[in-house]
């Protein structure tokens, strides 16, 4: 085990596999000669060379289907996108081609592909930068979709989605880059796409967060903890597939569930898990099953209202008091 | 057309009632405004009204049983009028209440025209197929757990927002049946193990069942939730009734001489605390978290706790600050009176924007009392006591009476509090006062 941070545990993750299978390569804006724009690539140019890290310019639809072609004739790239929310110039080749060949060719053709780079809000970016995407992309079906919360989870994950033959939509955080935390060094180490973790045990309501959201469940549970109320913390880790299973087991034990999603609400992560609780788990249910969200608005640039357009802790804090009718 | 009668909501916090007597027989014929039985509500006996002419064909509860709001209690109609149809009805709403019956709803719009031909005076009565009874709110643990148990959830008081039943509410409600179930072992061996934790574990002592009646539970809801959500504090002060002592002989001998109720020390008191209240708009208020305000009342209600042999009820002074003593001493005493008799009336203990609480008469000097909500403070009262006091320089007999104010910090602060006990005290050292 080491000390990493985030961004340390995803450059691993990469030079591991690349070192381990040649196929492997990473193509971006900025990630060779700049060393990537938030480092998470530094120093890799000198060690594999301008061949397999490459820089590209600006044109996502250009360097995305350029991946999808080398990965349909046998190469494994790790496209990384500055922020997701330009992967939405890239979208028909990510949702038309990558998402979907495999099917349209009746199995002829693996994807093996990592779409990777930075998603959701990050603070004062307004409103076309600071998209949450995990909700658009695993719409898809042909799509995996993973947004670790941990340099461990990240350094895990992002080695089983470079070996995996599907497409893996891989989201990350500028404002986690540089979160530190143990992190296990086997180059071995895979932690399976679609498995939740259960991140802390609690008896009185289940909160499901995944990402940055994670951390603001562990501060609600370590409040309702001074209170007397155990909340068991669910980190999905995976988006799709989701980990559904995990879910209804912890509610089922619980009886109640509040989901903390940086997404805009409508037809988002939250409203999935919502739905299968209420389906799965109805009978044991009792309370609705709250959600905390971004506001349903575009992302504001102030800073006042940047803040309450995303989830907060006590948002999140009230909702749990809310479905444990506490008030 | 027979008529049913059902369960009213007598009071805003009413969810069922008992019925304790039954004033008329079946049979008996009996007048619109006619009293037929009392009942027993969470917080008062009152009576219930017909409101049509007629028979009472069935009494369809026995006395000490609890109906729910909308419940059937009787059938009012014509001599030897068949009553099958409403019985079976209301019936099968008790069956399922959650499904209004789409059988029922065409024969009650049928029923109505038939009415009218009739000639019965405007015997419109109680409304029906307008989904009178209402649904029962539950969530799907409890009412799953209910079913598991046999629990019938329309005996059950929800807890939850808009009175949800929830998982806590049967537990709590298993909690009640499980000791008579331990004290008989016979039925141990075909019950089912109960998969819900139910943490009390009673002593296995000889013990004698008093059920619960619906105002203990209502204190008992009312009290814990003061307790547990208004964090509170309290104030003591030492009072020099020595004046106000001698005031009220005084004041006595003049009511007594024109043959009007004695004024109590509790009256001054309460007249005290109205023109404190007034000068003090702060401790005149309500803290309500769900409207997320504070609300000063504009007006001054003072509640004074009554004990009863079977809990406490507290009848209201309005406009406490505006009434002389005299007017407050009648007052008092006649709510008093009607409270020893189970007739207060809802309204009457309504509204109070303040409380006080007298344990003088026991010999108490001092104690805290739990705050009643939605006030922001309670004044506990100790009894009068002759102590030997210091006055220039010599001791001398005097009199003292403990007050302990209790406020509830979310609103009331301790200078807050410190100075409204400060005036309802110089209002009783100088009891003048209390006359400008």
């Amino acid at each position: 085990m080491a000390v990493m941070q985030f961004r340390e545990a995803i450059r691993a993750a990469m030079i591991e596999e690349m070192e381990r299978d040649e196929r492997v390569f990473l193509i971006g804006e900025e990630v060779a000669q700049y060393d990537g724009a938030y480092k998470v690539s530094e120093g890799m140019l000198r060690r594999f060379g301008p061949k397999r890290v490459i820089d590209t310019p600006i044109s996502e639809a250009g360097f995305a289907g350029l991946g999808i072609g080398a990965a349909l004739n046998g190469l494994r790239p790790i496209v990384e996108f500055m922020t997701f929310n330009f992967s939405f110039v890239a979208f028909d080749q990510i949702v038309n081609n990558a998402a979907k060949i495999r099917y349209m060719s009746g199995g002829q053709f693996k994807l093996p592909i990592v779409f990777r780079g930075p998603n959701g809000a990050a603070g004062q970016l307004a409103a076309t930068h600071s998209t949450s995407t995990e909700s658009i992309y695993s719409y898809f079906p042909g799509l995996k979709v993973i947004a670790p919360s941990n340099p461990d989870d990240a350094k895990g994950l992002l080695k089983s989605a470079i070996r995996d033959d599907d497409p893996v939509i891989f989201l990350e955080s500028e404002l986690m880059y540089s979160l530190r935390g143990e992190v296990n060094e086997d180059p071995e180490y895979l932690i399976p796409i679609g498995k939740a973790r259960i991140a802390r045990e609690g008896e009185d309501v289940t909160i499901v967060a995944h990402s940055k959201s994670y951390w603001i469940a562990l501060e609600v549970a370590d409040r309702l903890a001074e209170e007397g109320y155990s909340a068991e913390v669910i980190d999905p880790r995976t988006i799709r597939p989701f980990d559904f299973d995990t879910v209804v087991q912890s509610v089922k034990k619980t009886n109640r569930c509040v989901i903390i999603d940086e997404s805009n609400p409508f037809a988002s992560v939250s409203s999935e898990v919502a739905f299968q609780i209420q389906q799965r788990a109805f009978d044991y249910l009792d309370a609705p099953v709250l959600r905390v969200t971004a506001k349903d608005t575009p992302a504001p640039y102030a800073k006042n209202l940047i803040e309450y357009y995303m989830p907060s802790v006590e948002a999140a804090y009230e909702a749990c008091k809310k479905v444990l009718y506490v008030d | 057309m027979a008529i049913p009668i059902e369960m009213p909501k007598m009071s805003d916090t009413m969810e069922e009632g008992v019925l304790v007597a039954w004033l008329v027989e079946e049979g008996q014929r009996v007048s619109a405004g006619d009293v037929i039985a009392q009942v027993e509500t969470d917080k008062a006996t009152m009576d219930l009204e017909v409101y049509d002419d007629g028979v009472l064909l069935k009494k369809v509860v026995q006395e000490g049983e609890s109906v729910p709001i909308g419940g059937l209690i009787a059938v009012l109609g014509k001599e030897g009028e068949d009553i099958s149809g409403i019985l079976a009805r209301y019936q099968k709403r008790a069956a399922a209440p959650a499904e209004p019956s789409p059988v029922a709803e065409p024969e009650a719009a049928e029923a109505v025209p038939v009415q009218a031909g009739d000639g019965a005076p405007a015997a419109v009565a109680v409304s029906e197929g307008d989904g009178a009874e209402a649904r029962i709110k539950a969530s799907p643990l409890a009412r799953k757990l209910a079913k598991e148990h046999g629990l019938d959830l329309r005996t059950i008081q929800g807890s939850g927002p808009e009175g949800r039943i929830v998982r806590r509410d049967i537990e709590a409600a298993l909690a009640r049946q499980r000791p008579p179930a331990e004290a008989a072992p016979a039925p141990v061996v075909e019950a089912a193990p109960a998969p819900t934790a139910v943490a009390a574990a009673a002593p296995s002592l000889p013990y004698e069942v008093v059920p619960i009646t619906s105002m203990r539970r209502t204190i008992a809801r009312r009290l814990s939730q003061s307790k547990f959500t208004a964090p509170h504090f309290y104030l003591t002060v030492d009072v020099d009734v020595e004046k106000a002592v001698a005031f009220r002989e005084q004041l006595n001998a003049l009511a007594e001489a024109q043959g009007r109720p004695k004024i109590s020390f509790n009256d001054l008191i309460t007249k005290a605390c109205a023109l404190a209240l007034r000068q003090h708009p702060e401790i005149n208020a309500s803290y309500l978290e769900q409207e997320g305000e504070i609300r000063r009342w504009k007006a001054i209600h003072i509640g004074i706790a009554v004990a009863l042999e079977e809990g406490l009820v507290t009848p209201v002074i309005r406009n406490a600050d505006q009434k002389g003593l005299g007017q407050i001493a009648e007052e008092t005493r006649a709510l008093a009176e009607k409270a020893r008799q189970r007739k207060l009336q809802p309204q009457e203990m309504e509204g109070a924007t303040f409380t006080t609480s007298n344990l003088g008469m026991f010999g108490i000097e001092e104690f805290t009392a739990i705050i009643n909500p939605p006030n922001a403070c309670i004044l506990a009262i100790g009894a009068i006591r002759e102590v030997p006091v210091v006055k220039e320089g010599a001791i001398v007999p005097g009199k003292r009476m403990r007050l302990t104010l209790s406020c509830d910090h979310r609103i009331v602060d301790g200078a807050m509090g410190a100075r409204f006990l400060k005036t309802v005290q110089q209002y009783l050292e100088e009891p003048l006062n209390l006359l400008l």
